[in-house]
Parts: structure tokens; C-alpha cells; sequence
């Protein structure tokens, strides 16, 4: 079984849940920028949510299907459709073979998983499939996909199989099957354009001038088009240290906010660098990376501070309530739906 | 490669260690100051304890000069008395994960065994082709110094380097130990790729390029050997703690060379 990539879009690549292990010899993370997107597209075809799929960046690819599939498109709404027919998003799709997915206009978000039965089967590096682009290593030959590729898909599970095998008959008469149910949007992070993103205090927080710390929550930022998979430049206000700071360089993670000198903040994302110098004012609570990820370039974000503590629940509750779609979505892939 | 073991008595200079939140999902030790070889070596045996010690919950250690980053799950954090996890099943958080994992980690500090922590020490020792196409920034590097080319590789050479730690790109090092007779200041406009394998000068450090990357640095030469080996169980040539000696080799040498999988 494979995938054939007959157009690329503007930024395809194949990406899991990053790579771990090796930022202490200078490895950046990677995987996917929306984490929530490519888990629940993962889930919904079967999948461990650790699988490599495609991301999908503002204008889509087309891809053809060379045999009956299970897929899941979950993330941005980058308007995929089937021999001219809308795909829904965030629920099991069957295709039948020959079928060809495209892309149209970005209604929504930024970022589209697709997810495969099987996931996309190239090869491990340092322990993760996601595309390194800038080392030119791991996804698919190390580089964003291009019209002509020929990505294998690996093996499905076996409730991936048990709910093709229910459908296979009645397939054969479409190009593809939706299921009625999906994830909810009150299951979902809280997408939308215009987000306010909650943050706990960086390291650095308290060495800024009390200005800058309250235009920090007080001012709406612009994600600037100089804005990427490694980070997002933002423009709203220049943010001021009290005095210079004497920096060394040090780690730095997925919603790291620091601010050189020019004054603006720098967000950094799935493939920032391993280490910084610049004094970090916030650090993003990781539930809300996902609403990032989906930020177009040129819209606007506003900052508000929470706690440690209350960060830590929003990441737990949410891993949790994963876990129920998670067990939700196998039975439901088992028995046919919701009774 | 050769090996030295070196032993750290850790008796009277155990610095203080003070533990950040970096997000919520990792922290930061910091053992302040600047860059310090007592310092570095503190930090190496605290790595090497922490991941010894194998705590459920920990993702990875990221150490940099002074500090050393902890990636960490908050779902997978255990109570080391009593190994209950962080929440109920409710999802209520039962306590802080960040203070739970600060709490192990400042125990573990001061149980750090008061005596002797031993670790080891690879050599590596780098050919470096100097000036020439190699490195096209030697001449200037002289001119400022006040050294003759001669002078300022026989410098480069005659150190021999420590790395504090990884990072910028895969496999770049950032090395203490350079002469300060071989300062000099950054390029004013920065070089938009550099070959890789460069190695170069930016103030008072010196490092090697393992990546086509952008880069600021007076490059005075290239090694023929690869710092960032993708497919290696170690892709870094180079980690925290190593020693590295650069030696000169002809263009003739750098042509031939291969590289032997050590």
C-alpha cells in the first residue's frame, strides 16, 4: 500500500510526535506543530497516536490513493475534497482506490493532518520519523514532499481492518464513506483566529520593565510572514529589559517566548533551535501550542498569565480527556457508533 | 579516540543548585555563575546521576554552561515514597507536578555521593586543513592578531579544548580553552552558508560547523571529519566532557581522508 504525491502543496512533510532523546547533542524535536491534530487523526484510523502522518501547511497537496484506505483529516480546514465532494474533517474516511484527495482554500487554521491506516512508514532516524528539514534527515528523504513520491504506509491495526472489512461492500459503490460520528469541537483545543494564548512567567520575566511586562498581556501581537515551523516573529510591541542581562545560552522548549534585542518577541515552535541566548519572558502553557500551530501568518494573538499550577492541570486534564476520545473512538470503530 | 578518567572531588566545592520552572513540562537547574570548569564538571556528574537514577516521568537532560534543562511528562511523574501520580482520577491534581520533580531532584542533589563522582573524558582529535580555500578568513585573522598565519595555527593547535556543551546546531560544540592572543572580533556581515566541516573564530570561542548553516565566525580552516553522523547510535563526533586537539593536514590529506567509524 502507498501513497502517491501528484501535486505537493506549499509544505508537506511527514512528521509524528517529534524526536526525543538527542537535544543534548544539538537535535532539534521536530514532529508536528499541531500535537492534538495529529494524535486524534491518528486515533481515528487506528493508529498509536505516536504514528508519522502528513502536515499539511495552508495550501494542500494532491495524493492518490493506490488501494481501499482508511484515513483522517484533523487540524485546519484546508477544504480536502474527493471527486469534487467535501471530506469531513475529524472522523474515519474510507477511500476507495484510484481515489484522489485534494486541497483547496484555507477556511480555517493553518495546518492539516492526514493520517493513513498503517501511519506513513519511512524509515526511523535517532528514534522518530518526522522530517528534520534543515539536516536534510528522517520523514521522506529528509525534505519536504514533491509531485512524484511514493510514500509506504505501513500496516494496519487490526480494528483499522476489522472497520474497513464492515464497509468494503458498500465502498464499492462511492468514492469514499464518512462516518457519521466524530471528535467534537468540545473536544478539541479552543481554535480560532484571534486567540488569547495563556502563558506561565519565563525565566527571564521579572528582569523586563513593568511597561513591557504589562504590554505583554496588554497589547494584541502580529504573527509577522517571517514566521515558520521554528518560530514565530511577532510585532505589537517592543518589550524592554529593566537593565542588559549578561546571557549565557541555555535550553529552550516548544512555547518558549524570547526577545532580542530589537524588542520583538520571537515564539518558538516545533523546530526551534536546542538552546537560546535571549532572556525569555514567557513560556506558552503547552495546551494551547496546538491553537498556535493553526495561526496563519499576519493574524493577531493576545497573551494572559496563569499559574504553574493551573497550566499543569490544563495539560493533565487535557491528556486525560485524549485518552477518553481515545477509548471512545475504538469502540465506536468496533460496534459502528455511538447507540 | 583515547580515554581519560578523571575523578571530581566534590567534597568542599558542590555549588548550590537553583531549580526554575521552564514551562510545564520542563525545569531548569541552574548553578549560576559563569563558565566555570568546576562548574561544567558538577553538571556532567549530575546528568550522569539523574539519568542513573531513571526517574519515571523524565523525557530527556538538556546541560549548557550553567544549567541543565529537564524535559519531563507531568502524566508520568511518581511519587517516589508512595508512587502515586500527580492527579486523581478526575483529573484534579493531587500536587504539583513541577514541585514534586523539583523536590526529587534537590534531594538527589544533596545525596550526591559526598566523595567521588568518576566520569570519563574522550579525546578527539581533529584534522583541521588550515587557510587556503579552507579557511579564507586566515589572513585576516593574522593581520588583527599581529601573528603570522604560521603562529596562529600552531595557537590553534597547541590547546587543547573542552566542550561545555552541544547545541545550536546538531553536533556543534561550544569549546573552552582558546588562547586569547587568537581573539578576534565576529565578521561584520555574516557568511549565508558555510561549508560544512568550517572551523572558526567569533571573539573569544572556537568552534566547528557541522551543518551548511548561516554563520558570523573568521573561518580559518575545515576538517575532513564529519561532526553530525545521522545514522550513528551517537550522531555528535562530540559530546559534553570531551576534550578535542585540532592538528594541521595538508590539502592533499583532506582529500584522501576517510573516515574511519571509531
Amino acid at each position: 500500500m502507498s501513497l502517491l504525491i501528484v501535486k505537493p502543496g506549499l509544505l508537506t512533510t511527514v512528521q509524528d510526535l517529534g524526536r526525543y532523546g538527542y537535544q543534548q547533542q544539538g537535535i532539534i524535536v521536530s514532529g508536528a506543530m499541531d500535537t492534538f491534530a495529529l494524535r486524534a487523526a491518528n486515533i481515528l484510523t487506528g493508529n498509536a497516536p505516536d504514528a508519522a502522518a502528513l502536515e499539511i501547511t495552508l495550501r494542500g497537496p494532491m495524493i492518490r490513493f493506490e488501494a481501499d484506505v482508511l484515513i483522517a483529516i484533523c487540524g485546519g480546514d484546508l477544504s480536502p475534497t474527493i471527486n469534487g465532494k467535501d471530506v469531513p474533517l475529524w472522523r474515519p474516511i474510507l477511500v476507495r482506490a484510484g481515489e484522489i484527495l485534494e486541497f483547496g482554500e484555507c477556511r480555517s487554521g493553518a495546518r492539516a493532518y492526514l493520517a493513513v491506516a498503517g501511519g506513513i512508514d519511512v524509515p526511523m532516524v535517532m528514534h522518530s520519523r518526522s522530517t528534520y528539514l534543515r539536516a536534510g534527515i528522517g520523514g521522506f528523504e529528509g525534505r519536504a514532499l514533491r509531485a512524484g513520491d511514493t510514500l509506504p504506509i505501513g500496516e494496519a491495526s487490526n480494528v483499522a481492518v476489522f472497520y474497513m472489512e464492515e464497509r468494503q461492500a458498500e465502498l464499492q459503490a462511492v468514492s469514499f464513506l464518512a462516518s457519521s460520528w466524530f471528535i467534537g469541537y468540545t473536544s478539541h483545543p479552543a481554535y480560532r483566529s484571534d486567540p488569547v494564548i495563556r502563558f506561565v512567567r519565563g525565566r527571564e520575566f521579572t528582569k523586563f520593565t513593568p511597561d513591557s511586562r504589562e504590554e505583554l498581556v496588554n497589547r494584541r501581537f502580529r504573527v509577522t510572514p517571517q514566521s515558520d515551523r521554528m518560530g514565530y516573529r511577532l510585532e505589537g510591541s517592543a518589550l524592554r529589559l529593566e537593565e542588559p542581562v549578561e546571557m549565557l545560552s541555555e535550553a529552550v522548549t516548544f512555547g518558549t517566548v524570547q526577545v532580542p534585542p530589537d524588542g520583538n518577541p520571537i515564539l518558538l515552535m516545533a523546530d526551534r533551535q536546542t538552546v537560546g541566548g535571549y532572556p525569555k519572558i514567557a513560556q506558552v502553557a503547552s495546551v494551547d501550542l496546538p491553537i498556535l500551530a493553526q495561526i496563519k501568518p499576519g493574524e493577531r494573538i493576545r497573551f494572559t498569565e496563569i499559574s504553574m499550577e493551573e497550566a499543569q492541570q490544563l495539560y493533565i486534564s487535557s491528556e486525560l480527556l485524549l485518552a477518553r476520545v481515545a477509548a471512545s473512538v475504538q469502540l465506536y470503530m468496533k460496534t459502528g457508533g455511538p447507540r | 579516540m583515547h580515554s581519560i578518567i578523571k575523578s571530581i572531588q566534590n567534597e568542599d566545592s558542590v555549588n548550590h543548585i537553583h531549580i526554575v520552572s521552564l514551562g510545564d513540562r520542563a525545569l531548569l537547574v541552574d548553578w549560576g555563575g559563569g563558565i566555570e570548569r568546576n562548574t561544567h564538571e558538577q553538571i556532567r556528574a549530575f546528568c550522569l546521576q539523574l539519568e542513573r537514577a531513571d526517574i519515571s516521568g523524565i523525557i530527556e537532560l538538556i546541560p549548557s554552561y550553567t544549567t541543565v534543562t529537564v524535559v519531563y511528562d507531568p502524566m508520568e511523574l511518581r511519587d517516589p515514597a508512595t508512587g502515586a501520580c500527580c492527579y486523581h482520577r478526575d483529573g484534579q491534581l493531587t500536587s504539583s507536578p513541577f514541585e514534586l520533580l523539583k523536590g526529587i531532584i534537590e534531594g538527589m542533589h544533596n545525596s550526591l555521593d559526598p566523595k567521588v563522582e568518576t566520569i570519563t573524558a574522550n579525546i578527539v582529535d581533529i584534522p583541521v586543513c588550515y587557510g587556503g580555500e579552507f579557511g579564507p578568513d586566515l589572513q585576516e585573522v593574522a593581520e588583527h592578531t599581529g601573528l603570522s598565519s604560521q603562529e596562529v595555527i600552531k595557537l590553534h593547535c597547541g590547546q587543547s579544548y573542552l566542550v561545555y556543551m552541544v547545541g545550536f546546531a546538531p553536533g556543534f560544540p561550544y569549546l573552552g580553552g582558546m588562547s586569547e592572543r587568537l581573539s578576534v572580533p565576529r565578521r561584520s556581515s555574516p557568511r549565508t552558508a558555510i561549508t560544512p566541516g568550517s572551523v572558526g573564530i567569533g571573539g573569544s570561542q572556537t568552534g566547528v560547523y557541522p551543518l551548511a548553516t548561516p554563520g558570523g565566525w573568521q573561518l580559518i580552516g575545515r576538517t575532513p571529519r564529519k561532526l553530525f553522523r545521522p545514522h550513528h547510535a551517537e550522531p555528535s563526533l562530540l559530546k559534553m566532557g570531551d576534550i578535542v586537539r585540532f592538528y594541521p593536514i595538508e590539502p592533499e590529506q583532506f582529500a584522501e581522508w576517510k573516515e574511519d567509524e571509531q
